[in-house]
């Protein structure tokens, strides 16, 4: 039973996991452009309030990129 | 005796070199149909047409894949990657904008500026002066209706100058076909995202000073 749950993916089911990280990775970059357009948009406009919230939104979903890109290469 | 590479490779092309013949789905002339085993890793089992390993051949060669599934693998993976890499830069973005919102706080109030005198605005004048500094174009209007504005003239879209339609209450962007309120300066028609930046106005005596500028999302 161990042996069996200690076996390596499949190509198929590597593919499926492969798949389902490039959809969380492709939605975090659509939702960090538009962070910088609304956000770019916001300063040229002379509003500051958004800026630091944003920030921080966009290195959130940055460091969650990484995360998910280090599983991808170890596995 | 060792094996000839290039009779291994007569050898595999022995083979049903059909890529979907059964059993052989996704692989080329090269790839025997059992290296696909679910215990091996197929970049592991992939063989050049010459028969060396992988390591001892040119870059090109290493760099595409010789199988199918195998392409599939690494581009989904190398376009993870550079989606990431994407992501750094728009955190950096991020970040130059904070920058850049720490120096506009830190600067000092422009100084005030003589732009024309009072008695000179009729109603419908139009006097253009650069406020804050000589690369800002503004325009100070006396509307039809007596009101006085001044606006900055740089289209909020890609900067183009406005000229003022006074007959038709609008400042126009010749440029993208931008329309602004003249009263108000809002955009309201074509491109623009935002409002011309307002300019402040002080008025002593006979005199019209610009005082400071206030930039608007609405």
């Amino acid at each position: 039973m161990t042996a069996k749950l200690q076996r390596p993916a499949t190509r198929a089911q590597r593919t499926t996991v492969v798949n389902g990280i490039l959809c969380f990775v492709l939605i975090l970059v659509v939702l960090q452009l538009w962070l910088l357009t609304a956000t770019m948009d916001a300063f040229l406009g002379g509003d500051d309030r958004v800026v630091w919230p944003a920030l921080g939104a966009s290195v959130a979903c940055l460091l969650l990129n990484l995360g998910l890109l280090r599983y991808l290469v170890r596995r | 005796m060792p094996e000839d590479p290039q009779s291994r490779f007569e050898d595999d092309l022995a083979l049903d070199p059909r890529i979907d013949s059964p059993g052989r789905e996704g692989l080329t002339g090269t790839t025997r149909a059992d290296a696909y085993e679910p215990r091996r890793d197929p970049v592991d089992v992939t063989v050049a047409p010459d028969g060396r390993p992988m390591e001892e051949q040119p870059k090109w060669r290493r760099d595409f894949a010789i199988d199918w599934p195998e392409d599939h693998h690494v581009a989904r993976r190398d376009f993870t990657k550079f989606l990431v890499l994407t992501s750094g830069a728009f955190a950096v973005g991020q970040g130059w904008i904070a920058v850049q919102s720490l120096v506009r706080k830190n600067r000092k109030p422009p100084a005030r500026k003589r732009i024309a005198s009072l008695a000179a605005m009729t109603a419908g004048t139009v006097v253009t002066f650069d406020f804050p500094d000589e690369h800002e174009p503004c325009l100070l209007i006396r509307t039809p209706e007596g009101e006085l504005v001044a606006y900055s003239q740089k289209c909020t879209h890609l900067s183009c100058a406005v000229v003022p339609r006074l007959d038709q209450g609008v400042l126009h962007c010749p440029c993208h076909e931008g329309y602004f309120d003249l009263a108000t300066g809002r955009n309201i028609a074509g491109p623009p995202p935002r409002p011309l930046p307002s300019i402040e106005l002080a008025i002593e005596g006979d005199d019209i000073y610009a005082v400071g500028v206030q930039a608007r999302t609405t």
